[in-house]
C-alpha cells in the first residue's frame, strides 16, 4: 500500500445519503478473481446509459472528476455488502479519500486496508464544505494525514478523528496482516488455553 | 463476581486474544465461513506471501451467488453448471481449487449440502452459540440468532483469518432491541425487521452490534430469529445477537456437526453462561410493540423505506433534513411511485421467494400456506427458490415443490439466485418485484429492476393476486 502523509485536489461531490455498495460497484461486476479494472464500472448504473454511452449529466463524465481525489458525499456512504470491490473500484479511479457524514462500518474498514481514508466530519462542518463546493467548485483541498486536518481554500481547517491504529498504517503504508501475524505466539497461546466447548 | 455483562460482551471477552495500547483488540474467529465472490483475491494475496492457512478444520467453503439455480439438465452437477456464465464457472471452480489446495472443508455445486452460506452452516450445526463467526459477506448477521458474534467482513479480512485465525476489531458499542408483544395472525419475523429498520433507519445501527430481546423475540423459531439477524446489516449494525435458550439448544442438538456426548455438556454449559446478566448495561435502548405490528412493506430504495402494507408512501413533508428530502424523491422517482400514495393493488411483475433471509423451510410452509389451491395470477412469473440442498429435499418430503408448481410457480435449485442477480436469475428493466430477499437496493435484482421487500406470506399472496396485497385478507375464516 502506497503510504499516505497528504492529499492535495479538488474534491467533487455527490451530495446523497445512503449510498450502497450495490451503487458504488454493481453485483454484476463481482465475478473478477482479481482487483484490477474494476474502476471503469464504478458507479456504473448511474453513469451509463443501457447502450454503454456515459450519461453525460453524471459527476464522474463530468471533467472536474478527472484526476479528482477527493470525494464528498452525504450520510452512511458505503453501506450494504461487504464487497471489497468498492473501494478497489474507487481508489482505481484516483479517489484517495472521502468525505462524508457517516460511513457503513465494514466499507469503512475495506477502505483504511486500501489507502482509502475515510473522513467522517459533524452535521455543520458538513453543510459548510457542501456550501464551500458550491461556491468555488474548482478549488483545492489539502487533507494532511498527520495533523488529521482537511484545510479549505478559504483558510479554514478542519480537524478530523482517525483511530492512531489505522492512522499509522496509511501513513507508513503498512499493512495489518504484518502486525496481526506478529502475535503468532499469543494466539497459539490462546488455543491450547481456551475454547470452552466449541467443537466443530 | 465482576460487573454484570451483556451477552456480546460475554463473547468479545471470550475471544480476546490481546490488546495492546492504541490498537485495536485482536479476535480469535472460531467459524471463519468462505464463499466464491469475495475469497479469490484473498486466497491468491495469502499465495503471494507465502502464508497458509493457519485453521483448516475452522474454516469452510461454500459456492452459492453465482450458482445457476436451474435444474440441471441431464442430471449431472456438470449439467447445472452448464447454465453458468464462464466468469461464474471459473470463480466456483477457483474456490474448489482453493479449498482442496489448503483442505478446507467445501460444500460445491456437487455437495448435497450444497446452499446459501447462512443457511447451510446452521443447518449442519457448525453455527453455535458463543462462538466468533465471520464470512466475507455482510450477511453473516444472521448467526447472530444464536448468540453468536457474527459479523460481515470485507476481502483484506478474509486473508487476514486465512492466515492467522483472528482479526483486529475496534470493540462496538451495544445496542439493546426490546421487542414485546405477541404478533397478530399474518404478520412475520420478516415484518418485525422491516419495522424496526423502518424505525431507527439504515443508518440507526452504525457502530453498534445489537440485541435483541424481549417476549416477542423469545416466542420465535431459530428460523425466524435468523431472519431478525439476517438484516441487522441493513441497520447499518456490526451484527444482531440473541441470547440462547432451549429454542436454540434443541435447534442444534443432533445435527451433523453438533457438539455430541460429553462435548455437548460442556458447551451446553458455556451456552448458558451467555445470556445478559441482569443489571448489564447498554449503550443505547430502543423497543419496539410487537402486538401493534401490520405485515410490512417497502416502497424505496433502500430497506429503511419500509410502510405498513395499509399505509402510505410518506411524502417530503416527513422530512426537515434536505437530503433526505432529495433522497426520498430520488428513490420514487426511480421506483415509478408517487409520495402519498398506497402500494396495496400496485400491479407486480416477479416474486421472488428464497434468499438467506427468507429461504428456510418455514418460510417456504408459509408461502405453500397460501399458494396452496390457488394459482399464480397471469402475466406474474414466480421463482421459489430454496436456501440449501438440504431445504429443498425437506420441502419436496413434505409435497411443498408440488404446491407450488400446481400454483404455476418455478421450483428450482438451491443459491442466492436473484437476491443479488449474479447466476442469471434477474428481473428485467423497470419490472416490479415482490421479494423476500433483504436488499431493494437499485438494480439488486437486475439494472433498472425495482423490489418490494415483504415477507413470504406477503409474497405469496402477491404471486396470487399479482399486486401489492394485505396477506391477511387471505386468511380462510
Ligand atoms: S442470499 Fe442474497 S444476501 Fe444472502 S448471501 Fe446470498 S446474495 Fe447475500
Amino acid at each position: 500500500m502506497e503510504p499516505i502523509k497528504t492529499i492535495t485536489s479538488r474534491a467533487i461531490s455527490l451530495p446523497l445519503d445512503d449510498i450502497d455498495t450495490d451503487q458504488i460497484i454493481p453485483a454484476r461486476f463481482l465475478k473478477v478473481t482479481d482487483k484490477a479494472g474494476l474502476a471503469a464500472n464504478l458507479f456504473s448504473d448511474w453513469r451509463y446509459n443501457a447502450d454503454g454511452s456515459p450519461k453525460p449529466e453524471f459527476l464522474l463524465n463530468q471533467p472536474d472528476a478527472q484526476g479528482a481525489h477527493i470525494l464528498f458525499t452525504g450520510n452512511n456512504f458505503g453501506c450494504g455488502s461487504s464487497r471489497e470491490h468498492a473501494p478497489w473500484a474507487l481508489t482505481g479511479f484516483g479517489f484517495n479519500a472521502v468525505v462524508a457524514l457517516s460511513f457503513g462500518d465494514i466499507f469503512r474498514n475495506n477502505s483504511l486496508k486500501n489507502g482509502l481514508l475515510p473522513i467522517q466530519v459533524d452535521g455543520a462542518t458538513h453543510q459548510r464544505l457542501k456550501d464551500l463546493l458550491d461556491e468555488i467548485p474548482r478549488a483545492e483541498w489539502t487533507i494532511d494525514l498527520e495533523a488529521q486536518t482537511l484545510k479549505t481554500p478559504d483558510g479554514e481547517s478542519v480537524h478530523f478523528e482517525i483511530d492512531a491504529f489505522s492512522k499509522t498504517c496509511l501513513v507508513q503504508g503498512n499493512d495489518e496482516l504484518g502486525y496481526l501475524m506478529s502475535f503468532a505466539d499469543q494466539v497459539k497461546e490462546y488455543e491450547v488455553s481456551h475454547h470452552k466447548g466449541v467443537t466443530i | 463476581m465482576g460487573s454484570p455483562l451483556t451477552l456480546f460482551q460475554k463473547v468479545w471477552n471470550e475471544h480476546l486474544v490481546t490488546q495492546q495500547p492504541g490498537a485495536p483488540a485482536i479476535l480469535f474467529i472460531d467459524l471463519h465461513l468462505v464463499h466464491e465472490v469475495t475469497s479469490p483475491q484473498a486466497f491468491t494475496s495469502l499465495r503471494s506471501r507465502g502464508l497458509i492457512v493457519r485453521r483448516p478444520d475452522r474454516t469452510i467453503a461454500t459456492v452459492d451467488h453465482g450458482v445457476p439455480t436451474l435444474p440441471s439438465k441431464d442430471g449431472t452437477v456438470e449439467g447445472r453448471l452448464a447454465w453458468a456464465d464462464d466468469l461464474s464457472r471459473k470463480q466456483i471452480a477457483q474456490l474448489e481449487d482453493n479449498a482442496k489446495t489448503y483442505g478446507i472443508r467445501a460444500y460445491g455445486p456437487a455437495s448435497s449440502n450444497n446452499g446459501i452460506v447462512h443457511v447451510i452452516a446452521p443447518e449442519l450445526g457448525f453455527t453455535q452459540p458463543g462462538m466468533t463467526i465471520v464470512c466475507g459477506d455482510s450477511h453473516t448477521s444472521t448467526h447472530g440468532a444464536f448468540g453468536a458474534l457474527a459479523f460481515g467482513i470485507g476481502t483484506s479480512e478474509v486473508e487476514h483469518v486465512l492466515a492467522s485465525q483472528c482479526l483486529l476489531q475496534h470493540k462496538p458499542k451495544t445496542m439493546e432491541v426490546r421487542i414485546d408483544g405477541k404478533l397478530s395472525k399474518g404478520v412475520t419475523a420478516k415484518d418485525i425487521i422491516l419495522a424496526l429498520i423502518a424505525k431507527i433507519g439504515v443508518g440507526g445501527g452504525i457502530g453498534y452490534v445489537l440485541e435483541y430481546c424481549g417476549s416477542a423475540i423469545r416466542a420465535l423459531s431459530m428460523e425466524e430469529r435468523m431472519t431478525i439477524c439476517n438484516m441487522s446489516i441493513e441497520a447499518g449494525a456490526r451484527a444482531g445477537m440473541i441470547a440462547p435458550d432451549k429454542v436454540t439448544y434443541d435447534y442444534i442438538k443432533g445435527r451433523e456437526y453438533a457438539p455430541k456426548g460429553a462435548d455437548w455438556d460442556k458447551s451446553l454449559a458455556y451456552w448458558k453462561s451467555l445470556p445478559t446478566d441482569v443489571g448489564a448495561v447498554y449503550d443505547h435502548s430502543v423497543t419496539l410493540d410487537a402486538s401493534s405490528l401490520e405485515p410490512m412493506v417497502t416502497f424505496g430504495t433502500n430497506p429503511g423505506m419500509g410502510i405498513p402494507v395499509s399505509g402510505k408512501i410518506p411524502t417530503t413533508a416527513a422530512f426537515n433534513d434536505e437530503n433526505q428530502k432529495a433522497g426520498l424523491e430520488k428513490s420514487l422517482a426511480y421506483m415509478g411511485l408517487e409520495a402519498g400514495s398506497s402500494l396495496l393493488g400496485h400491479p407486480i411483475n416477479v416474486v421472488f421467494i428464497g434468499s438467506c433471509t427468507n429461504g428456510r423451510l418455514s418460510d417456504l410452509r408459509e408461502a405453500a400456506s397460501i399458494m396452496r389451491g390457488r394459482k399464480v395470477a397471469p402475466g406474474v412469473r414466480t421463482l421459489v427458490v430454496p436456501g440449501s440442498q438440504q431445504v429443498k429435499r425437506q420441502a419436496e418430503a413434505e409435497g411443498l415443490d408440488q404446491v407450488f408448481k400446481a400454483a404455476g410457480a418455478e421450483w428450482r435449485e438451491a443459491g442466492c439466485s436473484m437476491c443479488i442477480a449474479m447466476n442469471g436469475d434477474q428481473i428485467a428493466p423497470g419490472e416490479y418485484a415482490v421479494s423476500t430477499s433483504n436488499r431493494n437496493f437499485e438494480g439488486r435484482q437486475g439494472k433498472g429492476g425495482r423490489t418490494f421487500l415483504a415477507s413470504p406470506l406477503t409474497a405469496a399472496a402477491v404471486a396470487v393476486t399479482g399486486c401489492v396485497t394485505d396477506v391477511r385478507t387471505m386468511f380462510e375464516s
